[in-house]
């Protein structure tokens, strides 16, 4: 059936900001979407509140609207859009929540829109637990026993028919927020009520658990003519209790038989015709009893989803793209399989090498979080690797993740020279503990755990990790041991340094093992002939041509081509062209600090290299990202970003130059080793990197210019920290000398919290130095991103923070124009930025980061590379930044581009961040220096109250027009918040406070109702909150036992969902907001009137 | 680990591991691409006279099981994988791949590039090849490749049809009940099918019980005034290995039973009934083998997902007006399916008793019990 002719403009939804469980792969699903929509000639008009997303570039959709993803903003873009159908399954469950919401409102229905790919009742059939159980019932399938519940009392009635553990989930939440094990009464009871909390609906799953059983995954395609297509098969490395988007997994299954393969299909195939998912993608996962055989349905996505994205980039199939053609009525034997050109997109993938997938965690930023692995979601960002092996796959996966691990590293007695050894029975106790409760580090665990001689069977009974996978670990340690011990006692046979090499070991990991460095080891396989070669994906194994190179690395035995071929020589499918190239650097696994943003800025450096005719070649090993899709750039690299996976690219392909500056540090941390190595480094030199990086000539340069940074020191010692302190005064910013991203960064406010942070941090890394800035308490901070062809700089963007200096910048909203900065810190500002550029020579991208205080400009840092904000200030000044910059790399100037002068908007655009505290109980929502929030939303209006108010919505801080505000700051706070406590007051808000804040506000004529702090009595404000007697809190607070006074207010705002501020910039920011909101309402308006409003200005 | 070698007959030598049984072996080497069922694979007997190589890296994984067996041996002349289980993991397995392979005496080859010789097998087409583990050198290997006689011409049949002919009882079975110690629920069997056993598969006769057939199976020389005698109600052709060309015999007896009986044949049988109808059939380049391959039914539009392996097909032309094209395959157009004008007679190409592979076929033997419906009418 060929594409449908009566729908002609359709809107699509995407995801939102960055959360845990909802991450880039709905930019990729939804860009897709978009591309393939337009293609066919339909009008797409997307909404969605995430400015990182290469989706929102004004040019992907016909009409962007960076909005707010509620029914109340989504429909006031249908009455002003009017579009004939809507696609509710490309932005995860945010879309699809919000597209069931619409249509149950009768919204879809007044104004005429059709719902395609997914219908409501297939939606309701799939996501509402009872009516999934009853439609398996229907159709000979199982599912695991268990009952809904919407009150304690009925949870526990359910669970007496039940033995412990018992799985709790709650309804409709994402990525399993407020679910868990229980493995008592007292467990169950705890985590019923947090999922009653969680959950939107007030309800929760209570259900039989089956941990330990083995967990499958199939995503199903079918199209309007009823052909159902299974894409690919995923087989979980961690057991049915670890959620799948924190489980390791495995494409294609690899411990089924056909027949048991084909049961899973078979029970796929009548589930998505069952559910009436009319067309396009599913996911659904299964459980399979190792013993037996028996299977359960777990769960069905009737949408695209994280496992899609990884189906695609596991097998080159593109599930989002064809789903949206299928959506539009194609059938999938009209649509052309696009890397054999040949072929019909109807068949099912065939693969000739094995997937891993790997979880990124985040712990170390919430050292508070319970790092047990649950049917909660935890983790933050994955990589995927590809080997013609499952040890090569798994290998280099690790070495994917960029956490330090660069192969199965010794965990336990980490300084221990022997390989094998025998355990003291605590580290026995240890490592049984470890492989027992799931963790981030399980498979490190179990390679210890074999390294002292435990049984695979012994290792099954703790991890119920299917033995096939552990067997396979087992190989990996006993190469390990082979080649310790042949480099111990002489030279390591290049017959093992090869297994080795295909059993996907680094040459880091097997510099240790030799006690050798990575490039001795180099040597020494490249001489024996020993080096790496380039397979295609290809979605057929090789039974047809492939037209798309997408590559991985691997290692082939070599084979004598002809009769008459003296050597052997080993296939490689990477045929490099003679053209003129280039290799991005990607920027790995999605993490909190580097995400999204990067890869943003890394697409758009391929655009640029299409449009200069440039080849361009990517190099990424995350495959939830736009710049991992085969068809972005020229050649695409699926691999890890290390040095040796890098070179060896490098050494293929001999590209003109690699551009390092787009994907974050993980790229940036390669430039020194690249540039030693030979390899040319586009725009600005790594010399001038280092000069950014290191301290003492970054300090150097400051001096040079005549600009001013806050004073700071160096400390090697306690004591010497004290002196230093002293010297610059209290309170004082400290951080190791050798972390990024704000980790362990403390403000620390006495000598005594010095003290007690110098021994945390010279326990932790004994040698290096600490360093201690002073710290510049309420001042503005600024953040300028700036573009240079090593001539002319100007400005992007200078972006005013809410939240003072001492809030890590990804953490803080921001504002562009400024909204209280004087016109002449501005210019200020804007001098300084220009002459840090120029100093620094600086070819491509620069962010600085100010701090403002009493008038005086202070620079904190400069990063000669891409920001995170760049795809913010893009969309904000209608200049695709990252795309001109790679341009200016090339060697073009700015006037050749056509980019002469600094864009000021005349609207005002906020950029707010979003944070994971909900999934992580026991944490506080407090900010300081260490970065914690997983993504960003856009709020783009007339005046700042109004576009801060939008971003507030977007980020799910639903501000209220009327009610109740809690306050309670501490002193130094009292003043400042007497303007927002007025304001808010004046517009007809009833506030409470605790005793303090509310004696400061009334004796300055203020209304304000004294409510108990938890620890003076009840009813306390803890209480008032759960009975839903507040609607915004205020709180702000200092000093330990203050700090945690408080922390049951923060939590229990954040479990309620209310909207809260825990600085004063940002309650105050909010009553401006909400005033905006009540004077005139807010209405939506597509980036592309935004951007006509600046050629007209 | 011993040395084990593979020569093509173009001359390309690969040097790898041994896993099986040791000797050495001809064949025509062939790729199948399903990433599961390998077992299945090794005891079709339409694998007779070819070494396989498997495109998937990893064999082995979930062992042999008794009841995944589709004939009583394996028949593949040789076997090649990248990485072969030494551990292998599931409930129903009982011994290790290498186990079963080395019992049986096949040979096998490992750790070499399979997707490289998958290439070259795309590229230049099916060969002649060898592997041994005891000629270790390379020209004289190269040489044994060359003089291999290949399958054009040669009667493979008479290899692996059945001695004498028997009756099978079997039906499906469901995966969790197994059918070894559960009670096959009593079938209604309305139909008596005789079955031609040109190298016939399990299943196939398992769903021929299901869909209510008693099935009496005969070898593949049975003369065809024999199987009237017997009056069935339908007659089916199996599938089997190699050239249909070179089994005159069966197509002389197929010849006298068309307009008999209703008649369904697959694969091998479908080259064999097209030939009778005085159709042609050619060798294709590297032939379809493998879980994935998509197939129009050209009646109701619906794509079913097949699996597939044969190496010869049927010209459309040389059965103009005698038969029309029902089934075709979307990848490089060739016919996958027939049906007469008139007479009740219908064939596939590709295997809808799946095994390996998708059941989304199935169907084809329900068609084949009702056209008998019909003709009894």
């Amino acid at each position: 059936m060929p594409k449908r002719t009566d729908i002609k403009k359709i809107l699509l939804i995407g995801s939102g900001p960055i959360v845990i469980g909802q991450a880039c792969e709905f930019d990729y699903s939804g860009t897709q979407a978009c591309k393939a929509l337009r293609e066919d000639g339909y009008e797409v008009i997307l909404v969605n509140s995430n400015p990182a997303t290469i989706m929102t570039d004004p040019t992907l959709a016909d009409r962007t609207y960076i909005e707010p993803i509620t029914v109340e903003m989504v429909e006031k873009i249908i009455e002003k859009e009017r579009p004939d159908a809507l696609l509710p399954t490309m932005g995860g469950q945010t879309a699809l929540n919000v597209s069931v919401k619409l249509a149950e409102a009768g919204i879809l229905d007044k104004y005429g829109v059709e719902m395609i790919g997914a219908k409501l009742p297939a939606i309701k059939k799939a996501e509402d637990r009872e009516l999934f159980k009853l439609v398996m019932k229907k159709i000979g399938l199982e599912v695991p026993r268990s009952g809904h519940a919407r009150c304690e009392a009925a949870a526990i009635e359910i669970a007496e028919k039940m033995d412990f553990p018992i799985i709790i989930r709650p309804s409709f939440t994402l990525g399993g927020t407020g679910g868990g094990i229980a493995y008592n009464r007292q467990e169950f009871e705890e985590m019923v009520r947090r999922g009653l909390e969680c959950s939107p609906v007030q309800e929760i799953l209570v259900e039989e658990s089956i941990i330990g059983w083995k967990e499958f995954e199939l995503e199903v395609m079918r199209d309007v003519n009823d052909n159902v297509v299974i894409i690919c098969s995923i087989e979980n490395f961690d057991p049915m209790g670890v959620h799948t988007g924190d489980s390791i997994t495995v494409a294609p299954a690899q411990t089924l038989t056909d027949k048991e393969y084909q049961a899973l299909r078979d029970a796929s195939v009548r589930i998505i015709r069952e559910i009436g998912v009319d067309t396009g993608g599913s996911n659904i996962q299964f459980a399979v009893n190792p013993e037996t055989g028996k299977i359960y349905v777990i769960e069905m996505n009737p949408r695209v989803s994280r496992s899609s994205a990884l189906a695609s980039k596991a097998t080159g199939f593109p599930i989002a793209k064809i789903a949206a053609r299928l959506a539009v009525g194609y059938t999938l034997d009209e649509i052309p399989n696009d890397i054999t050109k040949k072929t019909p997109a109807c068949f099912e993938p065939t693969i000739d090498y094995v997937v891993v997938k790997m979880p990124r965690f985040a712990f170390q930023k919430f050292p508070n979080a319970d790092p047990t692995l649950t049917v909660q979601m935890k983790s933050v960002g994955e990589a995927m690797a590809m080997g013609r092996s499952f040890k090569e796959a798994m290998q280099k996966a690790l070495r994917s993740l960029e956490t330090g691990s660069y192969g199965f590293e010794k965990i336990v007695r980490k300084t221990r020279r022997v390989h094998s050894f025998k355990p003291a029975v605590e580290e026995v106790d240890l490592i049984k503990e470890r492989l027992k409760t799931p963790n981030a580090e399980r498979p490190w665990y179990i390679c210890e755990a074999l390294r002292v001689g435990m049984h695979v069977d012994d290792i099954y009974e703790l991890t119920k990790i299917d033995r096939w996978f552990l067997n396979n670990l087992r190989d990996i340690t006993e190469l390990e041991e082979g080649i310790y011990w042949q480099s111990k006692t002489g030279r390591v046979a290049p017959e093992l340094l090869r297994k080795a090499k295909e059993c996907g070991f680094s040459y880091r990991m097997l510099g240790a093992l030799m006690d050798k460095d990575e490039e001795a080891v180099k040597k020494e396989a490249v001489d024996a002939g020993i080096t790496p070669v380039f397979k295609t994906v290809d979605t057929c194994a090789a039974e047809f041509e492939a037209f798309t190179p997408y590559l991985y690395s691997t290692y082939e035995r070599p084979f004598y081509h002809s009769a008459d071929d003296k050597a052997q020589k080993a296939a490689c499918e990477a045929s490099p062209t003679e053209r003129k190239k280039v290799i991005i650097l990607g920027s790995g696994p999605n993490r909190i600090g580097q995400g999204i943003e990067f890869d943003y800025c890394c697409v758009h450096a391929s655009f640029a290299l299409k449009e200069e005719g440039v080849e361009s070649i990517m190099v990424n090993c995350n495959p939830e990202t736009v710049s991992t899709d085969y068809d972005t750039s020229d050649r695409l690299y699926f691999e890890p970003l290390t040095f040796e996976d890098v070179m060896a690219i490098i050494e293929k392909e001999k590209p003109l130059g690699v551009i390092v500056q787009l994907g974050g540090q993980t790229p940036l941390k390669l430039s020194v080793p690249l540039e030693k190595a030979g390899v040319r480094i586009l725009g600005t030199s790594s010399d001038s990197i280092d000069i950014a990086e290191d301290r003492e000539r970054f300090d150097r340069l400051l001096e040079a210019l005549e600009l001013r940074r806050p004073e700071s020191g160096i400390a090697r010692s306690a004591d010497e920290a004290v002196r230093v302190a002293g010297s610059i005064g209290y309170p004082v910013m400290v951080r190791p000398s050798y972390v990024l991203g704000g980790r362990a960064m403390e403000i620390v406010y006495d000598e005594m919290s010095l003290m007690n942070y110098m021994s945390r941090a010279l326990q932790v890394s004994p040698g290096h130095p600490v360093l201690i800035d002073r710290f510049l308490q309420n001042a503005i901070e600024v953040d300028v991103d700036c573009i240079s062809d090593g001539s002319t700089v100007l400005i992007g963007g200078v972006m005013e923070h809410i939240e003072e200096a001492g809030v890590h910048s990804g953490d803080s909203a921001c504002s562009i124009p400024p909204y209280s900065l004087d016109q002449g810190i501005i210019d200020e500002i804007r001098r300084q930025s220009i002459l840090l550029a120029k100093a620094l020579k600086v070819v491509g991208l620069m962010n600085v980061q100010y701090a403002v205080k009493d008038g005086a400009v202070y620079v904190l840092e400069v990063n000669p590379r891409a920001s995170r904000t760049i795809p913010f200030v893009s969309k904000a000044i209608g200049k695709p930044l990252a795309k001109l910059a790679t341009k200016l790399m090339l060697g073009r100037t700015l006037e050749e581009i056509g980019f002469t002068e600094e864009v000021r908007p005349a609207y005002t655009s906020v950029k707010e961040a979003v944070f994971p505290f909900i999934k992580f109980p026991g944490v506080d929502i407090l900010l300081g220096p260490e970065m914690k929030s997983t993504g960003e939303v856009m709020g783009i209006w007339s005046d700042f109250g109004g576009a801060f108010a939008k971003a507030q919505i977007a980020a799910g801080n639903n501000l209220p027009l009327k009610g109740t505000v809690f306050i309670s700051v501490r002193d130094e706070d009292k003043p400042p918040i007497l303007s927002v406590a007025k304001e808010l007051s004046d517009i007809g808000f009833k506030i409470i406070a605790t005793g303090g804040t509310a004696r400061y506000l009334r004796e300055r004529g203020i209304e304000a109702e004294p409510v108990y702090k938890v620890t003076e009595g009840r009813p306390n404000i803890v209480d008032r909150i759960k009975s839903k007697g507040v609607d915004m809190v205020i709180n702000t607070s200092f000093g330990a036992k203050s700090v945690a006074d408080s922390y049951s207010i923060r939590r229990s705002s954040l479990e309620f969902g209310l909207p809260y501020f825990t600085t004063v910039a940002g309650a105050k920011a909010a009553a401006h907001g909400i005033n905006a909101v009540l004077r005139g309402g807010l209405d939506v308006k597509p980036l592309q009137e935004y951007h006509n409003i600046l050629i007209g200005q | 680990m011993k040395k084990a070698i593979l020569a093509l007959a173009d001359g390309t030598v690969f040097e790898g591991m041994s896993f099986g049984a040791e000797g050495e072996r001809t064949g025509e080497v062939v790729f199948n691409t399903s990433m599961t069922g390998y077992q299945e694979v090794l005891t079709d007997p339409s694998y007779k006279g070819q070494i396989v190589v498997m495109t998937y890296c990893h064999q082995g994984n979930y062992g042999i099981n008794e009841e995944d067996m589709e004939s009583n041996r394996p028949w593949v002349e040789g076997f090649i994988v990248k990485e072969p289980c030494h551990y292998p993991s599931n409930w129903r397995s009982t011994e290790s791949l290498m186990g079963y392979l080395g019992w049986h005496g096949v040979v096998g080859i490992s750790g070499i590039d399979t997707r490289a010789l998958t290439r070259i097998i795309r590229e230049k087409g099916a060969m002649e090849a060898v592997i041994s583990t005891v000629d270790a050198d390379h020209a004289s290997l190269v040489q044994k490749a060359r003089a291999s006689k290949g399958l054009v011409g040669r009667d493979i049949v008479k290899e692996v049809t059945c001695k004498k002919p028997y009756i099978w009882e079997e039906g499906l079975w469901t995966l969790w009940k197994g059918y070894r110690g559960a009670q096959q629920a009593p079938l209604e069997k309305k139909f008596k099918v005789i079955v031609y056993d040109f190298g016939i598969k399990r299943n196939i006769l398992r769903n021929l019980v299901s869909a209510g057939c008693n099935v009496a199976v005969v070898p593949a020389s049975a003369p065809a005034e024999d199987v009237l005698k017997a009056q069935p109600d339908g007659i089916f052709l199996s599938n089997g290995p190699g050239d249909p060309d070179a089994v005159p015999y069966a197509r002389e007896n197929v010849r006298k039973l068309i307009g008999k009986k209703p008649i369904f044949g697959i694969c091998l049988g479908h080259q064999i009934l097209s030939l009778a109808l005085g159709g042609k059939t050619y060798k294709l380049k590297f032939g379809h083998r493998g879980g994935n391959q998509p197939v129009k039914d050209l009646k109701t539009g619906r794509v079913e997902i097949t699996c597939q392996n044969h190496g010869f097909a049927v010209d459309l032309e040389s059965l103009k007006g005698v038969a029309e094209l029902t089934h075709i395959n979307l990848n490089d157009n060739t016919v996958e399916g027939l049906a007469h004008n008139e007479l009740p007679l219908f064939s596939v190409q590709y295997h809808p008793e799946a095994s390996p592979g998708p059941h989304d076929s199935q169907y084809l033997f329900g068609r084949f019990v009702k056209m008998m419906e019909e003709s009894k009418r």
